[in-house]
């Protein structure tokens, strides 16, 4: 491992007291059903697994286990319940939306530190950028409910029925918003499985959803693995999957829905290119490298996980990056000051282990900061990679863990090929002071979203979705839409 | 005076020129007394392959040409069609169209071609919004070309349906290879001398003339087209077609209602399906 000389000049004297959130406040019951048709009820095979806290790794509590049954009963719900909700007025439809988006506003500080308990991200993250943003999401469709016509001039917008939803531990609650809130607003019913190792918002979404009022089988929530997925990707009587994850099991969905009537949109993996031009102003471009790469340890599909620095001031920019790398802090998710949480589960801790050890097994130079970990639960110190091309695995693959691939370029062509050459195109990041150098960027990568000397921003009002094998479909804004009508 | 008249010899049109077929294979047409129209280029898995890496070259450039420009490409085919109106209405009949079902598909055609020249220099201002983030940020969203789209053209049609299937294609700016009505595939290479004397950069639009079970699974299948399109009802296709399209999460669109004067088909909705949306994010604080 590399020396970092300058490491102590940012460790202060003093450190940190420790300023955890409380948890008094949080009601978290020991066991959750499965929600379907207005009721919390058990699961018909009567299993149920257990959901950890991954930065203790001790059990949270027991969610039950959906398995072909529940799915079916839960469909069979969603589509009872379609007729009348999609006759209903937009103008009411849009009200039950509203209360959603003010019942969460209310409950927020509860959500944010269950996600943080669930999840391990920092506290600040969902606190901050989660549980607000998840409202926005619902106050923003809300608001599209009785409107729709307009963005579709000259068409008939229909709903499609029951949509099947499948959503990622990354963002439980926030994908859960954007998963539901347009296919509500457009007059769809919903199947909706957060994932196995995130469920607790999901389902303190679901008492949310049930006290608004919504009639029931509108919304459906239900918890499981891959297999309960699988159930509600094949069930007969789905209209629409709506699929957020890897890139591998999009291509399941997409194949395994094909022949059928079945519509799809996939939001899935990426490697984002995070390019630094000499002219940027490089301390805000050192902000941003951190942000696109450690924001939620790195858990996310739009993160800028491959880092290109433009050779003139790439040793300058690779000092900073180590010597702020130093002052992060890694820790217990519920503190206050804590900058990277805990890593979502033991398998994805291997899996971001396994990569690391590629990197260095293929020749990278490694540099990880020098952050005490906590002995129990999953934690990786921020990471990255030095000296490693296009070729290596760790440039290729997404990680979706703290671990930065970092190469340099000389020019803007140069840059533009490596950038683009992957399968994927979620997202990617220009850092310039030059406009014209921006433009001549953002129209040439090939990514659903560009951030331009900023980095992992999100709105409900701003569309998100991926060029190439990142997925196809948009979520956020008037294009959000899309994916949940049909048309004569 | 009796004189015998000059057959046409029917290519490919690949990349800007007219090859035969790397495999030198063909198949014949007949009219519906069975004698012999011409003998068509049955491409291969190869001659596809050819044209998808022209196609590939020329997408950036064509789409990098003005909207305005492009619109003018658009519209000057409609005008080369226009002045060689007799020769296609010929070649419809003689694959079998009355002479007035002739007629009404060239001039709906020539028509279709004007209309998405039109709408070059608008269908981005139609589908394109900023929106307003709850952040300092400058936040805007706008359309792409897909890239390099597989065409399955209409069987029936043979000229309505190509034009139908290629022009929102690529004033969109995406460059596309196309398979010909396998059974009436002369309109095809002839609109490829239309397209050849329209500024239409080769490579831009690539024709193809074959069997479509031999050639589909290879037009689904291929890692670099981005997007395919398929016109018909074939159950089996679409299936396949969806299954080999998940290999690169190609995006697929299938269009089943044979109708083309039906308005999807004349509507800015179809250059939408083969575009992707970007966004972009700015500060705006200093």
């Amino acid at each position: 491992m590399q020396k970092n000389e300058n490491k102590n000049m940012f460790k202060a004297s003093w450190t940190y007291d420790k300023a955890p959130e409380s948890t008094d406040h949080v009601q978290i019951k020991k066991e959750y059903e499965l929600y379907i048709n207005g009721k919390f009820t058990k699961p018909v095979k009567g299993k149920y697994f257990d959901t950890i806290n991954p930065s203790t790794n001790k059990k949270i509590a027991s969610v039950a286990e959906a398995t072909s049954e529940d799915v079916d009963i839960a469909v069979k719900a969603a589509r009872k319940a379609f007729k009348g909700w999609s006759s209903l007025s937009g103008k009411e439809r849009g009200k039950y939306i509203f209360r959603i988006a003010r019942l969460i506003q209310e409950r927020a500080r509860e959500f944010a530190v269950i996600e943080s308990l669930d999840g391990g991200k920092p506290i600040k993250e969902s606190r901050d950028i989660d549980i607000p943003l998840a409202a926005n999401h619902f106050f923003y469709y809300a608001g599209w409910a009785d409107k729709l016509e307009y963005a579709f001039p000259n068409r008939k917008p229909e709903p499609l029925g029951v949509v099947g939803q499948i959503i990622p531990w990354n963002f439980p609650l926030l994908m859960a918003a954007w998963k539901l809130a347009p296919a509500l607003a457009t007059g769809n019913t919903v199947v909706l499985k957060p994932a196995e190792t995130t469920p607790l918002t999901a389902l303190k979404l679901a008492e949310i959803i049930h006290d608004s009022g919504i009639p029931k089988g509108v919304v459906n929530i239900i918890t499981g693995a891959g297999e309960t997925g699988a159930s509600i990707v094949n069930h007969p009587d789905v209209d629409k999957i709506a699929f957020t994850g890897s890139t591998g099991v999009g291509k399941y969905i997409s194949n395994a829905v094909a022949g059928t009537n079945k519509s799809v949109t996939l939001e899935l993996g990426g490697k984002g290119a995070n390019i630094i031009f000499e002219d940027a102003a490089i301390d805000q471009a050192v902000e941003g490298i951190v942000n696109a790469i450690f924001y939620n340890q790195g858990h996310v599909c739009c993160a800028g996980s491959r880092l290109f620095i433009q050779e003139s001031v790439a040793d300058v920019v690779i000092q900073k990056l180590k010597d702020r790398m130093e002052t992060l802090i890694v820790g217990d998710p519920l503190d206050k000051n804590t900058d990277v949480g805990a890593i979502n589960s033991k398998k994805q801790l291997q899996i971001i282990e396994n990569y690391i050890k590629i990197g260095i097994n293929e020749g990278g130079d490694i540099y990880q900061s020098s952050c005490n970990l906590p002995k129990s639960g999953n934690w990786c110190a921020p990471t990255l990679f030095l000296n490693v091309s296009q070729s290596h695995k760790i440039v290729q693959e997404e990680i979706f863990g703290p671990v930065l691939a970092v190469q340099t370029f000389r020019t803007i062509s140069e840059v533009i090929e490596k950038a683009n050459n992957t399968p994927y195109g979620l997202s990617a990041g220009v850092w310039t002071n030059n406009g014209a150098k921006i433009f001549h960027l953002t129209e040439r990568l090939e990514a659903g979203v560009i951030w331009a000397n900023t980095f992992n921003k999100f709105d409900a009002a701003s569309p998100f979705g991926g060029y190439k094998e990142s997925g196809y479909g948009r979520e956020g804004g008037m294009q959000g839409l899309n994916p949940y009508v049909k048309f004569d | 005076m009796s004189r015998l008249d000059i057959n046409k010899t029917y290519k490919l049109y690949i990349g800007g020129k007219f090859p035969r077929t790397e495999s030198g294979r063909y198949y014949a047409v007949n009219n519906s007394k069975g004698n012999l129209i011409a003998n068509m280029c049955l491409a291969s898995r190869k001659d596809f392959r050819n044209a998808v890496v022209v196609a590939r070259k020329a997408q950036p450039a064509w789409a990098g040409m003005t909207a305005l420009n492009k619109g003018q490409v658009l519209y000057r085919i409609a005008e080369m069609l226009e002045g060689r109106k007799e020769q296609f209405i010929a070649e419809l009949i003689a694959q079998g169209s009355s002479t007035k079902a002739a007629q009404e598909e060239v001039n709906s055609s020539i028509d279709r071609l004007v209309y998405y020249a039109g709408w070059s220099d608008k269908y981005l201002q139609f589908f394109s919004t900023v929106n307003p983030v709850s952040s300092s940020h400058f936040n805007f969203s706008k359309l792409e070309p897909v890239g390099v789209v597989s065409i399955i053209a209409p069987e029936n049609n043979s000229l309505l349906g190509l034009v139908s299937m290629i022009a929102p294609a690529i004033v969109g700016g995406n460059t596309v290879i196309v398979l010909a009505s396998e059974s009436k595939p002369l309109t095809a290479i002839s609109l490829a001398e239309v397209l050849n004397s329209s500024d239409v950069p080769g490579g831009v639009v690539n024709i193809l003339t074959g069997n479509k079970d031999e050639l589909y699974s290879h037009m689904a299948s291929h890692m670099d087209v981005n997007s395919i399109i398929y016109f018909g009802n074939n159950a089996d296709y679409i299936k396949s077609i969806s299954e080999f399209a998940s290999n690169n999460i190609k995006r697929t669109v299938f269009y089943k209602n044979d109708d083309l004067s039906n308005d999807f088909y004349e509507s800015p909705y179809a250059i939408e399906k083969t575009q992707e949306l970007k966004t972009t994010w700015h500060p705006t604080d200093i």
